[in-house]
């Protein structure tokens, strides 16, 4: 252990990549000290377990219905956090429902910042009227209201998973293009860029090899912060009936079941709202820690 | 000497106007994008539009004539410049719902969204700017370290889910504030039928006639709603200001001030405030805009009769006239407002007019 330590933090690294490793290990060492990152890190490492695990780690099936068990207190025997409506186990329907919520999660985490990507790299890349033009566009996304947009996206295509991850795809990208450009802009002209294409390298081999690598931490930091944002979006398309569709345990859409008995069954909405309030801060948290940690413009303050 | 600073003063002029130019021409192109991402949408939609209007018993004569009045026989680029033309003429269709004019609509249910969302703005602004200021002037304390700790919950609540939660605790069993909707029914139909509806904002209007009962029932159903969008733009709100006030802080002006013993209170709010303040307006600003456009959510939690609720009733009933209707007109004032505030930032802030 204490030879891997030395190997890592050593000043004279004989490699790329033991250089490389070495960052990642500084790096995780000021993150370990942030606790609210940590505590962020552990949220998410919790749901990425209760996605796999779910099977193995809820009580009963969160499709069974029984109707002489329906809308039990929290603390029940064998009822952890109550029965819905249906006599469905709530805790059994949020551990499920945390693998609908991470699809959404990864499917959305790797469109839009690619789209993002692409569209900030080869602004800034090319500037001039391609610039104008693309920069342009992300505006008019940016400028329109995400959730009323991912509404009527979501009228056009009809309800469901996929289509609710394409409509929040669509409004999420522009500040990726924008993070992505400033990133394009800073590197742009620097040496090694020109030494690559004197070598001959096209455009797109210079933006896709030594452009991008360039604007992946500032995205990444972004993607991380973003998540939560896109949970709760999801959450409330599926809350509105427009997201994922009955009987699948997504969270916002069972928040929305509970709400007819809010006054006497509180639990039915409390409990899955909580867990998605629990994802997204420690989402947020992460994210947060992450700025502080990878971010070199923030981390001097 | 004189010679050589006026030609100066008419660079700055013609700059100045360049730049008014160039943030009307961004605005207008802006505006058209959106105009042509709504109608784009309208046109792939399932629903076919003549259908929608005649019914399914219609004659292939009646079919065609709403046909020719939509205009959908015409080309692309000209049903869009039909479009462009509509709308800058207000006239942004039918709802196929409400059997109105989708402006007219707009105008009635618009009042209680920006009622809603300016108090909440009103209501963020005043908490989440001292508490910004607090944690900036005391970083890594405990007071620093609960309000970013209430800040990101704000980022991360479900709104309404804590609106619901507000509704149960607050309205079922505390019984401290009223429920759903803008007024009771009694204090609704006094309001329609007996009181002048100035701005159609229910508090200005009950304040402007005297009628205070009704005024506090109003207030007693907005401030539930207000409060949650209220902290979810304070969220917002103390988190920026706390890093524009640090920043501010580390400044050197601020040292001097200090030395030469001013009062901390009058290098923090009077000094430091005064260079805080420009950023801010584009957050608050920003804010405002999103609290707009965000409490489509809210609005459907508390039965609150604005354009929220107007756009996603609309999207229920396949309207999708007032749906893309409503979308512009949200998109125009989300637009609208972000450019007040560019303007207004080149007014307070001396560098940004050089």
């Amino acid at each position: 252990m204490s030879t891997l330590t030395a190997w890592l933090t050593d000043p004279n690294p004989s490699s790329r990549r033991q250089a490389k490793l070495g960052q990642m290990w500084l790096a995780w060492l000021r993150i370990r000290r942030n606790r609210l990152a940590m505590a962020g890190l552990v949220i998410v490492a919790l749901l990425l377990i209760a996605a796999a695990f779910a099977p193995w780690l809820a009580p009963h099936d969160p499709y069974m219905q029984d109707l002489s068990r329906r809308l039990l207190p929290p603390g029940t025997p064998g009822n952890l956090l109550g029965t819905d409506d249906f006599g469905r186990d709530i805790l059994s329907r949020i551990l499920y429902g945390s693998r609908i919520t991470l699809y959404i999660v990864a499917l959305v985490a790797v469109t839009a910042p690619v789209l993002g990507l692409l569209v900030g790299t080869v602004a800034g890349y090319f500037g001039g009227w391609v610039d104008a033009v693309l920069m342009r566009i992300t505006d008019i996304f940016l400028a329109f209201p995400r959730l009323i947009l991912a509404l009527a996206l979501v009228a056009v295509l009809g309800p469901g998973v996929e289509n609710a991850v394409l409509a929040i795809a669509l409004t999420a990208w522009p500040p990726y293009a924008r993070v992505a450009r400033a990133e394009t802009l800073t590197v742009r002209n620097s040496d090694y860029i020109a030494a690559v294409r004197l070598q001959g390298a096209s455009a797109p081999r210079i933006i896709a090899g030594h452009v991008v690598p360039m604007c992946l931490p500032s995205v990444i930091i972004r993607v991380t912060l973003d998540m939560a944002g896109v949970i709760l979006i999801a959450a409330g398309l599926g809350f509105l009936g427009l997201g994922v569709q009955p009987p699948l345990p997504e969270w916002g859409l069972m928040i929305s079941s509970g709400r007819q008995y809010l006054f006497e069954h509180w639990w039915v909405s409390t409990m899955p709202g909580l867990a998605i309030f629990i994802v997204s801060l420690g989402f947020n948290l992460l994210g947060d820690g992450l700025r502080d940690v990878l971010d070199p413009r923030s981390s001097g303050k | 000497m004189t010679d050589s600073s006026i030609p100066q003063r008419d660079r700055r002029l013609v700059r100045l106007s360049l730049q008014i130019a160039s943030g009307i021409a961004t605005l207008a192109i802006t505006l058209l994008g959106l105009l042509l991402i709504t109608f784009i949408i309208g046109r792939v939609v399932p629903i076919d539009p003549v259908l929608a209007i005649v019914g399914e018993r219609a004659t292939p004569e009646q079919m065609q004539a709403v046909r020719d009045s939509l205009g959908l026989d015409l080309p692309f680029w000209q049903q869009f410049g039909i479009y462009v033309w509509d709308a800058l003429h207000l006239d942004l269709g039918n709802s196929i719902r409400t059997g109105r004019s989708v402006s007219e609509d707009v105008a009635r249910y618009f009042p209680a969204t920006l009622e809603l969302a300016t108090l909440g703005t009103i209501f963020g602004t005043l908490i989440g700017v001292p508490a910004g200021v607090l944690a900036a002037t005391r970083p890594g304390s405990i007071s620093d370290q609960i309000v970013r700790l209430v800040g990101l919950m704000g980022y991360s609540m479900p709104v309404f889910w804590l609106g619901l939660i507000g509704l149960l605790v607050f309205y079922g069993k505390l019984d401290w504030v009223a429920g759903p909707g803008r007024l009771d029914p009694a204090f609704s139909m006094q309001m329609e039928f007996q009181l002048t509806q100035y701005t159609g904002m229910v508090l200005i209007d009950s304040a402007l006639n005297g009628a205070w009962d009704v005024f506090r029932n109003a207030f007693s159903h907005i401030i539930l709603p207000a409060g949650l969008l209220g902290y979810v733009s304070m969220a917002y709100i103390s988190r920026m200001t706390r890093s524009f006030m640090m920043n501010e802080l580390s400044q050197e002006y601020i040292t001097t001030a200090r030395v030469k013993g001013m009062p901390e209170w009058r290098v923090i709010w009077v000094h430091a405030m005064k260079n805080v303040m420009v950023p801010l307006i584009t957050v608050i600003a920003l804010s405002y805009a999103y609290l707009l456009e965000g409490s489509v959510l809210t609005e459907t939690i508390f039965a609150w009769p604005g354009l929220g609720s107007y756009i996603t009733d609309a999207l229920f009933a396949a309207d999708m006239p007032a749906v893309l209707g409503g979308t512009v007109v949200v998109g125009v004032v989300f637009v609208t407002i972000n450019m007040l505030s560019d303007i207004i930032y080149r007014l307070v802030d001396p560098r940004a007019r050089a």
